[in-house]
This record gives C-alpha cells, sequence and structure tokens, in this order.
C-alpha cells in the first residue's frame, strides 16, 4: 500500500498566527484591539446591530463589508420574530467561536478536518427576565455545546482539540469568567 | 563612615542548592568567589515553607555536583527541615565561602563588572550569579482586595499548619502542589474546605510500580531541553505538577480531595460585595489535565516499549477528574462560613535590588539559559532554566557545569581586555 502525503489544510493561516504571535509580544500595545458594534432600535423589541469598524495593531480597520444582526423575540413572546433572540446570538458567537479555535488549533496540530458541526443549548428560566421570580437569574444557567467532529485522528486528539478550542477562546472565556460591563447614557 | 568595596572575581548571590552549586563548579575552576546569603544557608527553606512539606522528588533523585543522597530511604521525599540540612551538610562539604546574613540590596555594574552593596559591606566583581530563587514573594491576585475584613488570609508563605486557622471553612486558591496540599491537610483537620481550581497538572505520584519522577527521568523528559520545547515561557510558567510527597507515597489529585469531602470550584473571578465568583470553565481545565497526563503516562508506555523495559507493571489509566455538577460559581462568603482564605497561586522572585537594565516588559530577567542579558551576569534556580530538570535539585549539576563555563569564559576575556 502507498500513501500520498497530502499537507493538511483547514484554510487556517497558522504561519500568519505565529508570526503575529511573536510579532505582537514584542509590541504588546499593539496587541490592544477595541471591538465596535452599533445597535439601533427599530420597533417593538426589533433591533439592528451593525458592525465594521474596529482598532487594533495601533490603527483602525474595516472589516471588507459591514455585517448586520437582526434581533427580536418570537410571537409566543407577543413580538413579531423579525430576527433572532439576542440569547440565540450569544449562542451562535460561543459556537462560531469555538469552531474557528478548532480549526485553527487542528491546522497547528497537522489534523485534516473533514466536518466539525455543533449545537448549542442554552437553559433558562424566563421568570427571570419577566421579572416574576427575583431568586431566577436573567441569563443562562447552564450552556451545552455538542460538537461533531469528523477529521483524520484519534478520539483523544480530537477531545484534545475541543479542549485546546476552549482554553483559547474569546467568547468562552466571557461566557464563563465575570466581565466588567459599564453602560452609559450620552 | 563606608568600608572600602572588596573585589572578588565572582559573586554568588544566595546559598541555596543552585547557588552553593555554583560555588562547587567555581571551586572546581579555580575562580576564587563569594556566596552572600541573606539567613542561614537554605534559608527560604527554613522560614518561608509550611511545616509539613516535603520534596517532590524522591531522595536518590537529589544529587547534587559532589554529593548525592545517602540515607537509608532513596525512595522516600524529605522534609523541609531534611532539606535545609541536606543543603547546609552540601555547603560543608564542598567548603562554599557562605558569608552569612548578609543581605544584598543593590546591584549595578561598574567600569568593568559589577558593584554589590549589601547591608554588611560592597563587593566589586567581574561576574555576578543571581541564585536567590523564583519562590521570594507569593503572588496574590487583586480579588485579595476584596476580601472582608473578618476573613483571615493567609499565602503559601505565610500558612505554617491548620492550627493557625480557625474553626471555619478555609476556602484554597489555586490547585498546584501547594494547593492540593495544603487543601488535603486543612481538610484532614476537620475544616470544610473549598479549591478554587483554574489550569491544573495532573500526575500520579507512582505509575507502573515506579515513581512518577523515575519515569520522567529514564524516559528523558527531565533532560529535554529548552530549545526541545515548543512554547518554552509556557513550560516555564505551567504549575507545579498535583503531588505529595508522604511516606505512603499517595497520589493526590482532584478526585482524592472530592472523596475527602472538598468542594472544588472553578478559578476564582472576582469578589464583591462578600460573594466570591468563579470561572464556569472548571470542566474543561479539569479535562485539559486528564488528557495532558495521558499523554505523559503514554509517553511513559512507549518509551517501556521502545526500551524493552521488563521491569514495571502493567500500563493503565485513571479515572477521570470528576468534576461536580452542577459546580458553584458563586460563594456567599459569611453564608458559607468561610472564615480564611489561603491563596496557593503561586511565587515570584524578588530583584527590586537588581539595578541593571535586564528586564522585560512583565518583570522577568531577560536571559538565555540563565546567561543575562548583560555580559558577567548569571542566573540559576529557576524553573526551566536550561532544561525541564533545572525546576528540581538535581537540575542544578548540569546546569550550574556549563554556567560556570560560560563565567569561567568571561572571566578570562575580561581579564585579557
Amino acid at each position: 500500500m502507498t500513501t500520498i502525503d497530502t499537507p493538511v489544510n483547514n484554510g487556517v493561516n497558522t504561519e500568519a498566527l505565529l508570526g503575529a504571535r511573536e510579532a505582537l509580544t514584542g509590541a504588546p500595545e499593539a496587541a490592544e484591539f477595541t471591538w465596535r458594534a452599533n445597535c439601533s432600535w427599530v420597533n417593538g423589541t426589533f433591533s439592528q446591530t451593525t458592525v465594521d469598524g474596529f482598532t487594533g495593531l495601533g490603527q483602525e480597520h474595516h472589516h471588507k463589508t459591514p455585517y448586520s444582526f437582526d434581533a427580536d423575540h418570537p410571537e409566543c413572546f407577543a413580538a413579531e420574530d423579525r430576527g433572532a433572540t439576542p440569547p440565540e446570538i450569544l449562542l451562535a458567537s460561543l459556537a462560531s467561536c469555538l469552531t474557528a479555535g478548532v480549526a485553527s488549533v487542528a491546522q497547528h496540530r497537522q489534523i485534516q478536518l473533514k466536518s466539525v458541526t455543533s449545537t448549542v443549548e442554552g437553559k433558562m428560566n424566563v421568570l427571570g427576565i419577566l421579572g416574576a421570580d427575583p431568586d431566577v437569574r436573567n441569563g443562562f444557567d447552564d450552556v451545552v455545546v455538542r460538537f461533531s467532529i469528523d477529521a483524520d485522528a484519534s478520539n483523544e486528539d480530537i477531545q484534545a482539540l475541543v479542549a485546546q478550542a476552549q482554553k483559547r477562546s474569546a467568547v468562552y472565556d466571557m461566557v464563563t469568567n465575570p466581565t466588567r460591563v459599564a453602560v452609559e447614557v450620552s | 563612615m563606608t568600608a572600602p568595596a572588596t573585589h572578588v572575581p565572582a559573586v554568588i548571590i544566595g546559598a541555596g542548592h543552585a547557588g552553593l552549586a555554583m560555588s562547587r563548579r567555581l571551586t572546581e575552576r579555580s575562580i576564587p568567589h563569594v556566596v552572600l546569603e541573606r539567613g542561614e544557608v537554605a534559608n527560604s527553606w527554613r522560614t518561608e515553607r509550611w511545616d509539613s512539606l516535603r520534596l517532590l522528588t524522591p531522595n536518590w533523585q537529589n544529587q547534587l555536583p559532589g554529593m548525592g543522597y545517602s540515607g537509608d530511604d532513596p525512595d522516600g521525599y524529605m522534609t523541609v527541615r531534611d532539606l535545609a540540612d541536606f543543603i547546609s551538610a552540601y555547603a560543608a562539604t564542598i567548603s562554599a565561602p557562605v558569608q552569612t546574613h548578609t543581605t544584598v540590596t543593590r546591584v549595578r555594574a561598574n567600569d568593568r563588572g559589577y558593584t554589590v552593596e549589601t547591608d554588611h559591606g560592597t563587593w566589586t566583581c567581574d561576574g555576578v550569579v543571581i541564585a536567590s530563587g523564583g519562590s521570594n514573594i507569593a503572588n496574590v491576585p487583586s480579588a485579595a482586595a476584596q476580601v472582608p475584613a473578618s476573613v483571615a488570609q493567609f499565602t503559601a508563605m505565610t500558612y505554617r499548619c491548620p492550627n493557625d486557622l480557625d474553626d471555619r471553612a478555609v476556602l484554597v486558591v489555586g490547585a498546584s502542589a501547594t494547593g492540593v496540599q495544603l487543601t488535603d491537610e486543612i481538610s484532614r483537620s476537620g475544616r470544610a474546605v473549598m479549591m478554587s481550581v483554574g489550569e491544573h497538572v495532573r500526575m500520579p505520584r507512582s505509575y507502573r510500580g515506579r515513581d512518577v519522577f523515575w519515569w520522567m527521568d529514564k524516559a528523558g523528559i527531565l533532560d529535554e531541553g529548552r530549545d526541545d520545547l515548543d512554547d518554552l515561557v509556557r513550560a516555564r510558567h505551567v504549575p507545579s505538577p498535583q503531588l505529595i510527597g508522604t511516606p505512603e507515597h499517595r497520589s493526590i489529585d482532584l478526585n482524592a480531595l472530592t472523596d475527602r469531602g472538598v468542594e472544588v470550584v472553578g478559578r476564582l473571578g472576582r469578589i464583591s460585595d462578600g460573594v466570591a465568583q468563579f470561572s464556569g470553565s472548571l470542566a474543561n481545565v479539569c479535562k485539559l489535565a486528564d488528557l495532558k497526563m495521558n499523554r505523559l503516562l503514554q509517553r511513559f508506555d512507549d518509551w517501556v516499549e521502545a526500551a524493552a523495559v521488563s521491569e514495571v507493571g502493567p500500563a493503565r489509566r485513571f479515572d477521570a477528574t470528576r468534576v461536580p455538577s452542577p459546580a458553584r460559581l458563586e460563594i456567599d462568603l459569611a453564608e458559607d462560613d468561610i472564615g480564611t482564605v489561603v491563596w496557593a497561586t503561586g511565587y515570584r522572585p524578588d530583584y527590586s535590588w537588581l539595578d541593571v537594565p535586564v528586564f522585560d516588559r512583565k518583570g522577568r530577567i531577560r536571559h538565555d539559559g540563565g546567561v543575562v542579558d548583560a555580559p558577567g551576569l548569571y542566573v540559576t534556580g529557576l524553573n526551566v532554566l536550561r532544561r525541564r530538570r533545572s525546576s528540581f535539585i538535581s537540575g542544578a549539576e548540569r546546569d550550574s557545569e556549563e554556567l560556570s563555563e560560560h563565567l569561567d569564559r568571561h572571566l578570562r576575556l575580561n581579564a585579557t581586555s
């Protein structure tokens, strides 16, 4: 039997990322990023949020094109369901952040991915947001992410991929750890 | 009045095992030197560690240049008192020129070398070896400032024994060797203990009938050099493994502590209004530690196969870490009757006296394997200084050999210039 070595390609440029890590360690001020989103109320619980500019590497950047997120609540909340609920957007954010991590770590570890899918569930008792029970928190009590990964790697290596992706995820960190939030009115 | 400075080719700062090993090497090379020690030989071990502490490494492994363990318990683990005596015996054996009770107050560069100022005189020299160790100051996170006044706080440097604590529950923050050992001891004293766990290194005390340090030694892990390591900065700052040296050679992992009734919670985030918040990432840090331990055991197994070793027990794997479900995310210190917080959150070196521009932005000395970024200046006795073994007593043997050779060359060049 002959095998042909095809280079692992998950579409992640790890050389560039490792280069950036090296460069930014020597220039820590350039590593300071600020991400921004602009939100406008439309009507009811419907709002539209756009992201475009952000700062980092000592300068202002723009996405190739602005991206928008429509947020609303479903009809059972007496709303018009013109978009995802904000908690669902958070779940999307968590899943996509972890998935990006899986791809990057797999590339670095020379693991070829074939498919990566995940389902994220957040459990919430809405008595909290309805203000009906002061002992119930507003947010998720438990978030469960279930990955299904097909890759040229052992089960143990895939588990390690997912564990490392959590360790390096911005959104996972923000969801699992306290974050200071200041809400001001101008 | 100021006494004139004494000139000596080399000054070693610190008479612990690393400084004394360097002293031995300089003596071998006929390089006159002095070892300046702020207290007695092995001062940190004598005065800054808790009572029950024993070394993590087995006695047979604690080999220093010119002296090894000669007692009747080669597989045992020295108490700190025995270790301090061992290091003192070493100082005597090698006739180290130690000047005790001499605290270095400043080291600065001069025209041809360095000036070392102390509370008992000044030395000038061509070379300085910093051997004051990496564990001079206990790290305490900023959350400590928010601990209510009714709660006592200790660090791994101020804690001595459970009797120092009142009878209320105890929160131990940190899950390195220190964290698990203090949690275990305080739990055994009958107090309720909660343990805050971030990233940690899980390791069995023994595997296939041998001590884990036997394996790391034989399988070549301790001798992996700094250039062999994927991420040297990380390797230097990884928490110490969850090990304890006891006469029973027992393992001490989170499962063992949970079985004792210890409540495990995530990494401490912040404390506000008397409520401590913990990270929801506990399951992942436990998973990472389990996976990493299994990779280490696999390396041992692979080595057994490759080296065709027969006198070891069968391969095995340990139970996954049992994470409490749900782990608590918030604890009201008063409601849970927490009377003491013990910060087992690591140590850092004290270089406040070093007035030479050799620091990086994190306050760490810039060096390559102990050769500091200033001619004639060396640092030794730090984690993974030149190889993994550098973190342990036996690392001083080769580290001192190599660094003394470098220093010797420097002194010869200096003499001819």
